[in-house]
């Protein structure tokens, strides 16, 4: 099977009215899956020895972070590189914004030097739709606040649909901090706009406090879900959490709600184990559990690449079919 | 307009403090009013179809002067309220300096003096700096005149301080206003605490913060006899709460604003700034339960908690803008929209609660009526049919926060007058031409 149709402009399917990428909740079962069949092709591409397509020549892609992420700038950047598109990070730590420069000001200095898409990470929720408001470039929502991290949620979408062949009825636990966390609520509504179960396992203090309104299973005991479900996603757990008297220490947690060996081997045979990193070896999962081989938690990296390849195309590669 | 006489004809005279709610000709002569009746004299002004109603009085409004002039100054911040209907407004004490001394206080009052556009009566602080933790020297301020004391923004959190101020606040009879918010439970909040806080990632202000706080200041005001003031209700268990302490004879007066009687935490997805306020928006039910509590007199006044900042400030994340909203000029039309026409409220409870009890509650000698011979002519008239789209541009306010910004509103301030005076004439506001040897505001 080839995918030389990627050298090509989209077609404009289902996400060709797709001007900005700020959340899951907008995204419906065609798009996502659009954005997922588009990784795929690209994922393919990652294999062959000459990894880039020359189909956003000519493009400008900010990355914007207000906050530090190594890992979520880098795939972005890779990702834009791949695509032959010019790429440029501004970081929050020494720029006009460490001189208190607002985020407005940034938002028409950057449109003012015509970027056509921005990655904006931002540690404010809410910060990529307000940037909607004062640009024309496509924004595109690389983790804002508590809020929302849409493309975590996508490469996570198609790494379970890479393992499994399909999302449809799957049933995923996610376990953890889901109050603190914009991993969570995109995925947990990338998952039942594909029809997957979902339950959250964790203590009371960091679940939702409306969480009846998500159409989820809830509880606060890890081990019965364990045999049950297909995915384990572990949330990372921050040391302030504890501080914060949301719980009493991070060893209880860890006793509570991480994964050892113990309920490595109350899974069920096939389930996998994915967490969004950067991993606490000991608190969320013990190391045998993360380099166990039903763990995916690399295989995610990896196609984080290819997926935010293909919202970049559908996002950005369509406009030049439009002018042309 | 004043040394002046003329007649308000055939206007719709809705003054609760005399309990009138008839047609009928109201003389001004000079600084005061002549007759109510169908005697005319002087210049005819037609007021068929207008409601006449004492001046509009808010116990709840920030004019950020001294410190804060980016955003509002004493002058803009009271034609603001002219133009709202206001003739009483009374100013918080978080300026900088804080209001926590009598000099900041007179200077206050010196400034809407000169400005002369709406009587202001401060509001002093409670403790030194607004910092919770000495007692200001209320003596002082009650001798220039402040009645009502409040640390407003910063909530009395030590119950000892509060306790004692209640208690040495009593000396005047006066009134502790407490910005109830416990603030153990609010660190870090940035809206209200439910299933849209859980959906937008926004730390959660949970309405038991407020709760337990109005909670605590009624048992330990009913304790000492003394009075206090709930500001800015904004919950359903609150309402309830101050419900049950005015049938237990507890000396409370409350007020709600515009924005908690309408608008709901909905807004907030929008990530607009402009609709981040504290007490933050709540939900439905909450909206309902304020308004009930104002319609059987629970809560005794609209207040707007009138909160200019400049654009700068508001045009930043949701969660680096400072909480806060205009009200003065909205105020009366979204009573109006909002309560009157619905049914919640007859337009004489609402102008009862937009200037009479507020009025009586502080003791503002020649506000909220009544409209009545020998009275100071403090007066507004207003068209309720009138229907209008609030825009932020055209404000009088410096600043331009009003979450109401686009809503079409039905009411509109004609005129109003300071004792006799026009400080707006046709909805513009007028300038004094002179200095016209204005009373005390306080």
């Amino acid at each position: 099977m080839t995918h030389d149709h990627i050298l090509d402009p989209p077609a404009g399917g289902r996400t060709g009215g797709l001007s900005h990428l700020l959340d899951m909740q907008t995204l419906d079962r065609g798009s996502i899956t659009e954005i997922l069949d588009t990784a795929r092709a690209f994922h393919e591409l990652a294999a062959r020895p000459i990894k880039k397509v020359p189909t956003l020549r000519g493009r400008t892609v900010c990355n914007l972070f207000f906050e530090d992420s190594t890992r979520t700038r880098v795939s972005f950047e890779i990702a834009a590189k791949r695509l032959s598109a010019d790429v440029l990070n501004f970081s929050a730590k020494g720029s006009s914004v460490s001189k208190g420069e607002s985020l407005k000001d940034t938002a028409l200095t950057l449109q003012a030097m015509g970027v056509d898409a921005i990655v904006v990470r931002h540690h404010a929720s809410g910060a990529p739709l307000q940037l909607t408001r004062w640009v024309d470039a496509k924004v595109l929502n690389a983790g804002d606040g508590g809020h929302q991290h849409p493309t975590q949620a996508l490469l996570d979408l198609f790494t379970i649909r890479e393992h499994f062949g399909r999302l449809d009825g799957l049933h995923v636990a996610v376990v953890g901090d889901v109050l603190h966390s914009r991993v969570a609520r995109s995925l947990v509504q990338g998952l039942a706009t594909m029809s997957a179960g979902v339950t959250l396992v964790g203590p009371p203090t960091l679940l939702p406090l409306a969480a009846d309104r998500w159409d989820v299973d809830v509880t606060h005991d890890l081990d019965p879900v364990l045999g049950k479900v297909d995915v384990v996603y572990l949330l990372r757990v921050q040391r302030e959490r504890m501080h914060e008297q949301f719980i009493p220490s991070i060893r209880e947690y860890g006793r509570l709600w991480g994964m050892d060996r113990r309920r490595l081997g109350q899974l069920a045979e096939h389930a996998a184990i994915m967490h969004p990193g950067p991993m606490n070896r000991g608190i969320e999962l013990t190391a045998d559990v993360a380099d166990a081989p039903n763990a995916l938690i690399t295989q995610q990296v990896a196609n984080g690449v290819a997926v935010r390849m293909s919202c970049l195309y559908l996002m950005l590669g369509g406009e030049t079919a439009d002018r042309g | 307009m004043s040394d002046s006489v003329f007649t308000f004809t055939g206007a719709r005279v809705v003054d609760p403090a005399s309990g009138r709610d008839q047609a009928a000709n109201v003389v001004v002569d000079g600084d005061r009013i002549a007759s109510v009746g169908r005697a005319s004299r002087g210049l005819a002004i037609p007021a068929e179809g207008l409601v006449l109603a004492p001046g509009l009085v808010d116990l709840h409004v920030h004019l950020r002067e001294p410190g804060g002039e980016d955003a509002e100054t004493v002058e803009s911040g009271t034609t603001a309220a002219a133009a709202g209907g206001y003739t009483a407004v009374c100013p918080m004490a978080n300026t900088q300096p804080v209001a926590d001394h009598a000099g900041v206080i007179e200077q206050v009052l010196r400034l809407a003096r000169e400005a002369a556009m709406c009587d202001v009566f401060p509001v002093g602080a409670v403790t030194r700096g607004l910092a919770g933790e000495e007692l200001a020297e209320l003596g002082a301020m009650a001798a220039v005149g402040v009645r009502c004391f409040s640390d407003d923004g910063h909530p009395v959190q030590s119950a000892r301080v509060m306790r004692r101020a209640l208690a040495y606040a009593r000396t005047w009879d006066a009134i502790v206003c407490n910005h109830a918010e416990e603030r153990t439970l609010t660190g870090g909040a940035q809206m209200h605490e439910g299933a849209q806080s859980d959906l937008l990632g926004l730390t959660g202000w949970p309405r038991e913060a407020e709760e337990s706080m109005v909670a605590r200041d009624l048992i330990l005001a009913r304790g000492l006899g003394a009075r206090l003031h709930v500001p800015h209700v904004s919950t359903a268990e609150t309402v309830a709460l101050i419900r049950a302490a005015k049938a237990d004879r507890i000396r409370v007066t409350a007020e709600a604003t515009p924005h908690h009687f309408t608008l709901t935490d909905d807004e907030v997805s929008t990530y607009d700034p402009v609709y981040k306020v504290n007490p933050p928006l709540r939900l439905k039910t909450d909206v309902e339960a304020v308004r009930e509590g104002l319609a059987d007199g629970t809560i005794d006044a609209i207040a707007t908690d009138h909160a200019p900042h400049p654009p700068e400030e508001k045009e930043r994340e949701w969660a680096a803008a400072p909480c806060g909203m205009l009200g003065l000029e909205t105020a009366l039309a979204v009573t109006i929209t909002e309560l009157v026409r619905p049914g919640v409220l007859t337009l004489s409870e609402a102008v009862a609660a937009l200037s009479t009890k507020p009025a009586r509650s502080r003791d503002m000698v020649g506000h909220g009526g009544p409209i009545a011979a020998g009275t100071p002519a403090n007066l507004v008239l207003f068209d309720p049919e009138q229907r209008w789209t609030v825009t932020a541009r055209s404000s009088h306010s410096r600043s331009r926060n009003t979450p109401f910004a686009g809503r079409q509103l039905w009411g509109r301030v004609r005129h109003t007058l300071l004792r006799g005076r026009f400080t707006v004439r046709d909805g513009e506001p007028l300038r004094p031409a002179h200095e016209d040897g204005m009373g005390d505001g306080a």
